[in-house]
């Protein structure tokens, strides 16, 4: 189905089910339990996982397909949220252009900084990326303030002239961001006994926008092109001694994955219509990394498991904080309950940076392809040894899965 | 005028002399076989053939065109292919994958953005590669990672490869060496084969003057970064000259 073979099909079909239903799977916990703060399931969260699916995707053509480890990927990702709120002050508060603007824009950068940094390869390379993508940084703090805003950050005002749309709204507020007048923010509630859910239309835009650009990942790896790229990744001195150019080949990888980068940056600002340059910095680049890594680089659905364990992590893990974990362990005797949570407390709150370090090590040293790898073993595991040597033979024609 | 012409190609490295006045004439649809002691400059010779380097002077003429100053996928473009002192495949790709590449860059040339078909609608590719692995003795080896297999393999894949993009010329570097006798008999086999039964002109380096004495119609000894004799097998042989400098040596 869509020209893609039933593996994949299963594969995209599943995926699907999976963001068309995050408002109820992710919200498994009745609202007034003790452990609602586990939900995810409120728009907030889920539009950030999408969307950082999308940056990790697209990361993962070039790095997982190339090899080419760049570190100035957030930089594409800034832009493309300037971009985009640009498109909301000047034209109007249609997503539409603006996400449209923000690819554009991201691609022609991409190719500026592809163009430039591909000349060298390996660590000079990762170099070049976090170069350019500091140096952008810093230029949106300081000299680029006209476009930038600076420190404050780009944001609507009541002055935009919007040609398109309106400056203010009738009662004298900033308009909101839509798809042809469907509000971003607007929110359905659905209450099922203790559960709440909620639909929100910016995340099942977002969302819809995630499948395309994952199908579109798909097709890449599975095309010629994409098989060009894992040869550039397995011997470049054999592909230029078989008539091959590399350079266009990962030049194209650089665009695309840059242009990703723009798309979820154009999102970002479509359902919070502000760009700052703190989007820019290494720590963002760095952090897409870390998510098609630890998902597992150059497999299909890695980089958007990577993508939303960290978000996860980042958002529940960092809510925890002593008060809770003291409401958890009440059970136990004082002194005891005492000294679980002091244990537990370097972990939690604003410790999530060490137990997400903890388990990426864990990750990288015992399962090397990432979580995909160790879904791979649970499967193999499950289903018996047999399985699990079909699973290699699998593997063996399709190493790219 | 041979297939490749080569004049009076001179390459220094720093203060080593690598080549000086090296004149080779490949005719076409030959073996031509280039062997000398170690160091002599054979490698560098052909580095200087593919584009991997630029001779300081002379001229190198592939089919009255000059491939001084291209790229090596230019040059290969042009009908050059090389197989590699060890083998240089891709590892990480199957053996069917790895003989899909070169069949790609015959059709579609240095480069070309075929990103949304599925390779699997590639048919007439899918159909050359396996016929190229079908003639190779490979074909139940299809679905292997190409890291995973012999030495002997990797070579005959290779050279397989080479022969999929259907060049005009095919340099070889030593490609026996380190190999069991079976295998380097199999490979001159190959050889043999190839050049009976295609239209091709081969260039060979090689040590092993079992296989240089088994394949070539002609061979050029290179000493010092010059060619000292340029002749047919039965007076290499003979040649005082090349016993001195070279097989009196290895003999
Ligand atoms: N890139 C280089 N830089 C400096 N010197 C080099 C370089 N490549 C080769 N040489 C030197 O040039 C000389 C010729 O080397 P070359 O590899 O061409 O010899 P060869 O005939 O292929 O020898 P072998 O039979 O051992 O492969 C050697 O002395 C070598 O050390
Ligand atoms: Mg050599």
């Amino acid at each position: 189905m869509f020209g893609l073979n039933k593996k994949d099909t299963s594969l995209l079909i599943i995926v699907a089910c999976l963001t068309m239903f995050a408002p109820f799977i992710l919200n498994p916990f009745p609202t007034d339990s003790g452990l609602a703060q586990f939900n995810a399931g409120y728009p907030d969260l889920m539009q950030r996982f999408v969307i950082f699916g999308i940056f990790a995707i697209g990361f993962n053509i070039l790095f997982g397909l190339t090899g080419y480890l760049s570190f100035g990927h957030a930089a594409f990702l800034g832009v493309g949220s300037y971009s985009a709120v640009w498109m909301f002050k000047l034209i109007g508060m249609n997503v539409i252009p603006a996400i449209v603007l923000s690819v554009i824009v991201a691609g022609l950068f991409a190719l500026l900084i592809g163009f430039i940094s591909l000349r060298r390869s390996g660590i000079y390379f990762s170099i070049l990326t976090l170069a350019f993508a500091q140096m952008s940084f810093n230029l949106a703090y300081s000299v680029l303030t006209p476009i930038t805003n600076g420190e404050t950050g780009l944001q609507l005002t009541l002055e935009d002239p919007r040609i398109l749309g309106v400056s203010a709204t009738a009662d004298g507020s900033i308009p909101v961001t839509n798809l042809f007048g469907l509000e971003m923010r607007s929110t359905f509630e659905m209450a099922v006994g203790p559960w709440a859910f909620q639909f929100n239309a910016g995340y099942y835009l977002c969302a819809f926008i995630m499948l395309a650009a994952f199908y579109l990942s798909i097709r890449i790896f599975r095309s010629p092109f994409g098989m060009m790229l894992r040869a550039v990744k397995s011997n470049q001195q054999r592909m230029n001694y078989t008539g091959l150019n590399t350079r266009p080949y990962t030049l194209a990888a650089f665009v695309i994955s840059g242009m990703y980068a723009g798309l979820a940056g154009g999102l970002m600002a479509s359902m919070d219509p502000l760009a700052g340059a703190e989007r820019m910095q290494w720590t963002a680049s760095g952090e897409v990394v870390l998510m098609t890594i630890l998902g597992g680089a150059g497999t299909l659905i890695g980089p958007v498991l990577g993508a939303g364990f960290i978000k996860y992590f980042e958002n529940i893990f960092s809510k925890i904080n002593d008060n809770v974990l003291h409401s958890w362990f009440s059970f136990m005797p004082d002194g005891m309950e005492d000294a679980v949570v002091f244990l537990i407390h370097p972990f939690i709150g604003k410790g999530w940076h060490l137990t997400l370090g903890i388990l990426f090590m864990l990750v990288v040293i015992f399962l090397p392809g990432g979580l995909v790898e160790g879904g791979q073993r649970i499967k193999g595991w499950l289903s018996g040894r047999k399985a699990k040597d079909d699973g290699k033979a699998a593997g063996e024609t399709n190493p790219a899965e | 005028m041979g297939i490749l012409e080569v004049k009076d190609v001179g390459k220094r490295f720093g203060g080593l002399q690598a080549l000086s006045d090296v004149n080779l004439s490949v005719k076409e649809n030959s073996v031509h076989a280039i062997i000398g002691p170690n160091g002599a400059g054979k490698s560098t010779l052909l580095n200087c053939l593919v584009g991997k380097l630029i001779p300081d002077t002379g001229s190198v003429m592939f089919d009255g065109q000059s491939v001084l100053g291209r790229a090596p996928y230019e040059i290969n473009q042009m009908g050059i292919s090389r197989v590699f002192q060890t083998p240089e495949i891709f590892g990480d790709l199957t053996v069917l994958e790895n003989m899909m590449i070169p069949c790609f860059a015959k059709r579609d040339g240095a480069f070309e953005l075929n990103a949304l078909s599925s390779v699997l609608r590639q048919k007439d590719i899918l159909q050359k590669a396996e016929h190229m692995l079908e003639e190779m003795n490979m074909a139940d080896k299809r679905h292997m990672h190409a890291a995973a297999m012999s030495r002997g393999d990797k070579r005959r894949l290779e050279i397989g490869m080479c022969l999929s993009q259907e060049p005009r010329l095919l340099l070889l570097d030593e490609p026996t060496a380190g190999m069991a006798r079976a295998d380097t008999n199999n490979t001159i086999d190959l050889l043999k084969q190839i050049s009976d039964e295609r239209d091709i002109t081969i260039a060979i380096i090689e040590h092993d003057m079992h296989v240089v004495f088994s394949l070539a119609n002609r061979i050029t000894v290179l000493a010092q970064g010059t060619p000292l004799v340029e002749d047919d097998p039965q007076n290499i042989r003979g040649n005082p000259k090349v016993r001195e400098a070279y097989l009196g040596e290895s003999a």
